[in-house]
C-alpha cells in the first residue's frame, strides 16, 4: 500500500511516496540520502539509527516512514549550522570521543536531547541518556567526559 | 518487512471498526517498539497495521485522590517518568517504566504494548497488578473491565478478542500507610529484560500488614500473584525474618523455566531474594 507522506527533515520539507512496510530509517538513507544515520542492529538494540522526532530521540529503524507523516525529523546532517559544529560535534572531537564513528551521529542526537532539557546532567543521567546507544571503540569514557564539559 | 497495509483511525469507533473488518488480520500499532522487530522475525505477519497514535483520547494520564489514577493505553513510559501525580502517589510505576529499554524506547514504547504484547517479563504488568489495576477494553461489543491480573492468558495471549483495544488501566487510590516497590534483576543496568522482577505493594493497620499482594514477573507463562506468600503476611508484624519466609514462599509458587537468561534454580533464588527485599523496602516507605 503506498502513502503519500511529508516529512520535515533538518527544516526542510520532503513530499514522498512510500510504502506502508518501510522504515524511517530507510527512507532517510535511501529516498533522501542522509546517509548520516546509520543501520546497526535494526532492531532497537544499538542507538546507530537514532533520530530526533518532534524533538525526541527514537530508533528510526523501529519506526515506519508514515507514522512520521507530518512531522519534524532531526538528522546529523542538521545538527552543524552553516558549516560550523554544532558544541556537542566540537566537544565530541576534543576529548578523543570518536574513533570509528559509527555511533557518533545517534549519541551527539541523544545528547543534544538530553542537554536541551537538562543542560547540566549529572555523570549518572548522562550515562542513562546514551544507554540506548552502544559503542564498540572508545569504551564510553570519553563520550561521558566530551558530554559532561559541554555546558561547564 | 513484508508488505501490510497501514490505517491511521481518528476515532476509536473507527478503530474497531477497522479490526472488525480485518478479522484478526489486522493488528494494533501502538509504539511499535514490540511490534516493529516481529515484523522484521516474520513472527507476526498481518495484512494490515491499525496504528492507534492519532486516537488523542487513549494517550494521557489523569488523578483524582478519591477514584485514583487513570493512564490512557497510548501513554509512553516516558510519559509516566515525566508525571508527577504518578512519581508523588504511585512512585512504584516510575521505578519499573525507568527500567524499560532506553530513552529511545521509552520514548514510543507504551503501557498498552507493553501489556498487550503480554510476554512474561513485560515490566509493566508486575506493579500495576500489586496495586490492583483494572484493564478497560473496549470492541464492537462494547465496553468491559476486568483485573488487570486476569488478563493475560498465555505468552503473548490475553484476553483480547480480535476486535478489541485496552483502552486504559485504573489504579485505585492507595491505602492508608502503603507502599509498593519494584526491582528487576538483570546482568546489565540498562537495555536490559529481566531475568525475573517483582513487585510488592504492602499495607499497614496498628503496626501489622493489613494486606499485600506480591506479582512476579518473567517466571511463569504470565505474570504471577504468590498468593501463599501474601497470606503468610496478613495480621502480622512485617519482620525480615517473615518477609524472608514469604521469599521462600513466593520462590515455591514460580513457576520459572530454564532460557539464555537464567536457570530454573537461579530465578528460584532470585525469586527469594527479591520477594523478601521488595517487602522490607515498601515496609520503610509505608511508615
Ligand atoms: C531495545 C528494546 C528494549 C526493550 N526493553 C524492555 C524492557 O526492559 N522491559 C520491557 O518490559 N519491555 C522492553 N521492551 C519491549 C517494548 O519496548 C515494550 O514492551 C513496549 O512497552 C511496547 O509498547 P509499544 O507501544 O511499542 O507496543 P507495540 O509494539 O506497538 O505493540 C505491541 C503489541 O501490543 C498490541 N497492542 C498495542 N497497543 C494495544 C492496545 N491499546 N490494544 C490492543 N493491542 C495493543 C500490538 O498489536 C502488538 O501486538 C524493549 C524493546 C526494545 C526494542
Ligand atoms: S539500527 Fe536501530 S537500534 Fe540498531
Ligand atoms: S566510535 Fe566506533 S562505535 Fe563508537
Amino acid at each position: 500500500m503506498k502513502h503519500n507522506i511529508t516529512l520535515i527533515v533538518n527544516e526542510k520539507s520532503y513530499t514522498l511516496e512510500v510504502d506502508s512496510q518501510r522504515t524511517l530509517l530507510d527512507v532517510l538513507r535511501r529516498d533522501l540520502s542522509l546517509t548520516g544515520t546509520k543501520e546497526g542492529c535494526g532492531m532497537g538494540d544499538c542507538g546507530t539509527c537514532t533520530v530526533l522526532l518532534e524533538g525526541r530521540p527514537v530508533n528510526s529503524c523501529l519506526t515506519l516512514a508514515v507514522e512520521a507523516d507530518g512531522q519534524h525529523i532531526q538528522t546529523i546532517e542538521g545538527v552543524a549550522q552553516n558549516g560550523v559544529l554544532h558544541p556537542i560535534q566540537q566537544a565530541f572531537i576534543d576529548h578523543g570521543a570518536i574513533q570509528c564513528g559509527f555511533c557518533t551521529p545517534g549519541m551527539v542526537l541523544s545528547t543534544k536531547a538530553l542537554l536541551e532539557s537538562n543542560p547540566h546532567p549529572t555523570e549518572l543521567e548522562v550515562r542513562t541518556a546514551i544507554a540506548g546507544n552502544l559503542c564498540r571503540c572508545t569504551g564510553y569514557d570519553k563520550i561521558v567526559k566530551a558530554i559532561m564539559s559541554v555546558n561547564p | 518487512m513484508q508488505a501490510f497495509d497501514y490505517f491511521a483511525p481518528t476515532s476509536v469507533d473507527q478503530a474497531i471498526a477497522m479490526l472488525a473488518q480485518h478479522k484478526g488480520r489486522g493488528v494494533p500499532l501502538a509504539g511499535g517498539t514490540d511490534l516493529l522487530p516481529q515484523l522484521k522475525n516474520k513472527l507476526a505477519t498481518p495484512a494490515a497495521l491499525i496504528d492507534l497514535k492519532k486516537l488523542s483520547s487513549l494517550r494521557g494520564i489523569s488523578y483524582d485522590a478519591s477514584s485514583g489514577l487513570r493512564i490512557g493505553a497510548m501513554t509512553t513510559h516516558s510519559d509516566i517518568l515525566a508525571n508527577r501525580d504518578i512519581a508523588g502517589h504511585y512512585p512504584v510505576l516510575s521505578q519499573a517504566a525507568g527500567t524499560i529499554g532506553s530513552v529511545q524506547v521509552r520514548n514510543r514504547g507504551t503501557v498498552g504494548g507493553n501489556l498487550c504484547h503480554a510476554v512474561p517479563s513485560a515490566d509493566m504488568a508486575p506493579p500495576l497488578i500489586a496495586l490492583g489495576a483494572t484493564a478497560v477494553i473496549q470492541g464492537s461489543a462494547g465496553q468491559r473491565e476486568l483485573l488487570l491480573e486476569d488478563f493475560f492468558t498465555g505468552p503473548n495471549q490475553t484476553v483480547l478478542k480480535d476486535d478489541e483495544l485496552l483502552v486504559a488501566l485504573k489504579v485505585p487510590p492507595a491505602a492508608q500507610r502503603s507502599a509498593a516497590i519494584f526491582l528487576k534483576h538483570g546482568v546489565r543496568k540498562a537495555m536490559e529484560i529481566a531475568i525475573v522482577c517483582v513487585a510488592s505493594c504492602v499495607s499497614f493497620q496498628d503496626g501489622v500488614c493489613a494486606g499485600a499482594r506480591i506479582t512476579l514477573g518473567a517466571v511463569a507463562p504470565t505474570p504471577l500473584r504468590a498468593r501463599q506468600a501474601e497470606s503468610l503476611l496478613s495480621g502480622k508484624a512485617l519482620t525480615q525474618d517473615l518477609a524472608a519466609q514469604a521469599g521462600t514462599a513466593a520462590a515455591q509458587e514460580a513457576r520459572p523455566i530454564t532460557d539464555m537468561r537464567g536457570s530454573i534454580e537461579y530465578r528460584r533464588a532470585i525469586v527469594q531474594a527479591l520477594t523478601s527485599r521488595t517487602l522490607m523496602q515498601a515496609a520503610a516507605l509505608a511508615r
